[in-house]
């Protein structure tokens, strides 16, 4: 396991292009921490970013009060695409994180001070028969290698999230957690 | 449940949208402009659903006059834009403070001038407590800091706006619209006791017509009686509302002062100077007017320096300046244009100001 | 008919200067009112114009509202109040300059509202300034040579406009130049007032009228400018009826 540098108030980065399902993601994540009891923000990318090169969400968890839910350099990054890694590998903190969907991401990571966690999260997502919960075999990926989150928590927000409005999709994300889960290489 | 489970996890814009419903809110018109497209869009079906009006105007003027018809009937209403959108309501804020409407208007702030960006922003402290509109007028300003504060001081400020016949304008900005974090769901309870509403249009019914109005042509002294018994009201608001939040004030010797996002901000900054023994405060103004000057003047007993932080060029700056009254000499940090502060980027400041 | 004062006037002389059609346009919206049997429910706007001061002359509750917004002020009132009866009273510049947005989209939304229009094709209040409904060759203190259709464009006949809009409900343009006009004017703005009574939705009544102050005529010849140049500009009739 990779533990964050500065487990008093982690900032987390979840990148990809539109319909990835970043935001989707980092609700998760923030539900999952709010579980938990944690304080945390959720801030997504708005207005002309939404249309064309990466989305993203940022989401900050604390053990006291959030001070800034914008996110500048990211401790961890849920990296699910190249332009993504080319983007916010610059900014990382030293030290920091990267949980990279090597699916989408044909380069390795350049800067020796970064820890990467791997994951095929798109073709292990298309096996599943879901390509699009390719951002929950991450996610599954991240609490694996991070410790970041309990299992269990992103397990039970997923249920949370869907049972009432689209109960049809609970099994299959909870499936995709698990399977990022198994499958990360550290 | 537990009390994690009975949170909210919404949006700062929708949290306000839900705050005012519970709060009585029964009217609101407003007119898409990024990044508060959130409120419309949840106003759009949770207030039908309460059993009030959402009208999408075809204008933010149309918006601002649909209300200032709203609240003549009595109407707990609500407006909400960002920076462009408030420009051009100006006019209908006037109107609405001379007649002495009660409503509530919302700016989630952007970059600004001219179409500016569509980041955070706080360029518009200057229109919001100098008046915005034309003629002698005020609003009352309050300047939530995270989403749990929004919940609470949109519920209150409905409870203001009746009380003193006024309107208050929430003052947040992209940053606390869009971010989305645990909120307690405090059911809402009247913070002041409320008037009659004994000037209301309804229709003349079982009583004399009445008339709301803004001019005052005849006779020729009528309006500068108007304008006095406005003064006064202002008066009587700045004296009753003090909304202020004080952080490690009694010993600081650098008090920090900033407000909505920016002091949330700056509180991380100020426990990284804690942790290191400088000894720094926080001022944070939560009403922008009525400005509490008090706050400023009682730290001076121990503070050397002020450093004021905001994302803009630098407007409540001088308020904070006449609120020190020259005691003490008065620092800036912030940029506008959609700059954003980090807690590191504001403790490098403080130490620099500290240790000069 | 007893020819006496409608309830729904205050017993008070009027600032309109002799010859003005305020005076009758008043006397009209005041009893369909009291026809109606409405006063006590309604609401009445004030524009900004030589109108802004109705609520000095109406018996009934008023308010007054900010240059061409009253549509939407109307608008904020009949959403909260639907049982009350909301009518706006513009003149044109208030109407069909500054308030053109509010007016259309008030009128398409369908607002179970009633708008008495007072075109005189010039600005009162402020002095004889050119209107949107200037003819042209019209003068004015902002047209001194009379209204080109190269600079200022042809006037806007609001009636014909509106016509088009599916929202609309009734639309009627009337005169107060004789007195069979003034007859067929208390008609439509009864007419008009019932539509919204009846929940038909939006209803609005043009009505051509005198200002000799501004046109520089007197009383009878400003009568005269309404029937000889008025009407051929802005005909008298019914736009749309839908109810």
């Amino acid at each position: 396991m990779i533990k964050p540098i500065n487990d008093n108030e982690i900032k987390i980065i979840i990148a990809g292009f539109g319909g990835q399902g970043v935001v989707l993601a980092g609700n998760v994540i923030a539900k999952a921490a709010m579980l938990e009891d944690k304080n945390v923000t959720l801030m997504v990318s708005y207005g002309a970013e939404m249309r064309g090169g990466t989305a993203n969400s940022t989401v900050v968890i604390s053990h006291t009060e959030v001070a800034s839910p914008y996110v500048e350099i990211p401790d961890i990054a849920v990296i699910l695409n190249r332009p993504s890694l080319d983007r916010f590998e610059p900014v990382m903190a030293t030290g920091g994180i990267l949980v990279l969907n090597t699916s989408l991401v044909n380069r390795s990571v350049k800067r020796s001070d970064l820890k990467a966690a791997a994951i095929e999260a798109t073709d292990i997502a298309r096996q599943l028969g879901a390509i699009r919960s390719a951002n929950m075999v991450a996610l599954g990926a991240l609490a694996e290698a991070t410790g970041l989150l309990k299992p269990d928590s992103l397990i039970q927000t997923v249920r949370d999230m869907f049972e009432e409005k689209k109960p049809q999709f609970v099994e299959i994300n909870i499936r995709a957690l698990r399977a990022g889960m198994e499958a990360v290489h550290v | 449940m537990n009390s994690t489970t009975e949170k909210l996890f919404i949006k700062g814009n929708e949290v306000m949208c839900e705050a005012a419903v519970r709060a009585g809110c029964g009217f609101f018109a407003g007119y898409p402009i990024t990044p508060q497209n959130e409120v419309p869009e949840y106003m759009s079906w949770r207030l039908p659903e309460a059993g009030g009006v959402f009208l999408q105007a075809e204008s933010e003027i149309a918006a601002i006059n649909m209300l200032f018809g709203a609240a003549a009937t009595g109407t707990r209403c609500m407006t909400s834009s960002s920076s462009p959108g408030i420009s051009l309501k100006q006019e209908g804020i006037s109107y609405i403070a001379g007649a002495e409407l009660p409503c509530v208007i919302a700016n989630i702030q952007r970059g600004g001038p001219g179409l500016g960006n569509i980041r955070g922003a706080q360029g518009d402290y200057f229109q919001a407590t100098k008046g915005g509109g034309h003629g002698d007028y005020r609003l009352i300003v309050l300047a939530p800091a995270t989403c749990q504060e929004l919940w609470q001081l949109t519920m209150n400020a409905f409870d203001y706006a009746d009380y003193y016949r006024n309107p208050v304008l929430i003052l947040g900005d992209g940053i606390l619209g869009q971010m989305t974090e645990p909120v307690k769901p405090i059911p809402y309870k009247p913070i002041v006791e409320l008037p009659e509403k004994d000037w209301i249009l309804n229709g003349c019914k079982g009583r004399k017509p009445r008339v709301i109005r803004t001019l005052f042509l005849h006779p020729s002294d009528a309006l500068t009686q108007h304008n006095q018994h406005l003064q006064e009201k202002y008066q009587k608001i700045h004296q009753e509302l003090k909304l202020v939040e004080q952080v490690n004030t009694e010993d600081a010797k650098l008090v920090v002062t900033a407000y909505g996002s920016t002091a949330r901000i700056a509180k991380g900054a100020i426990q990284m100077a804690r942790r290191k023994g400088m000894k720094v405060g926080l001022i944070r103004p939560i009403a922008l007017w009525p400005f509490p000057d008090q706050a400023y003047l009682s730290a001076l007993g121990t503070a050397k320096k002020i450093l004021v932080c905001e994302m803009s060029q630098g407007q409540m700056i001088e308020d904070v300046r006449l609120a020190c009254q020259c005691k003490c000499p008065v620092e800036f940090f912030g940029y506008g244009g959609g700059w954003y502060p980090t807690p590191e980027k504001i403790f490098d400041r403080i130490q620099a100001v500290y240790e000069e | 008919m007893k020819f006496a004062r409608p309830e729904t006037l205050y017993d008070t002389p009027t600032h309109y200067c002799s010859g003005c059609g305020h005076g009758v346009a008043h006397r009209l919206v005041a009893q369909a009112i009291d026809d109606l049997g409405i006063r006590e429910r309604v609401i009445g706007t004030a524009p900004v114009g030589c109108a802004v001061l109705m609520y000095d002359y109406f018996n009934c509750d008023i308010i007054e509202c900010s240059h061409g917004r009253s549509p939407a002020a109307a608008t904020g009132i009949k959403r909260c109040l639907p049982d009350r009866i909301v009518f706006t009273y513009q003149g044109d510049g208030d109407l069909a300059a500054i308030g053109t947005a509010e007016t259309i989209h008030t009128a398409n939304r369908g607002e179970n509202i009633t708008v008495i229009f007072i075109n005189n094709a010039i600005y009162g209040m402020t002095g004889g300034q050119m209107a949107p409904t200037t003819m042209l060759g019209q003068t004015s203190t902002t047209t001194p040579d009379g209204r080109d259709v190269k600079l200022q464009g042809p006037p806007i006949k609001v009636c014909e406009l509106l016509s088009s809009l599916d929202g609309v409900t009734y639309l009627e343009r009337v005169a107060v130049s004789t007195p069979r006009d003034v007859i067929r004017a208390g008609q439509a703005i009864k007419k008009a007032f019932q539509y919204q009574i009846d929940g038909k939705g939006f209803s609005l009544v043009e009505v051509l009228s005198m200002c000799p102050t501004d046109w520089k005529l007197t009383p009878a010849k400003a009568v005269d400018f309404v029937n000889n140049e008025m009407k051929s500009v802005f005909p008298p009739g019914v736009y749309k009826d839908a109810g």
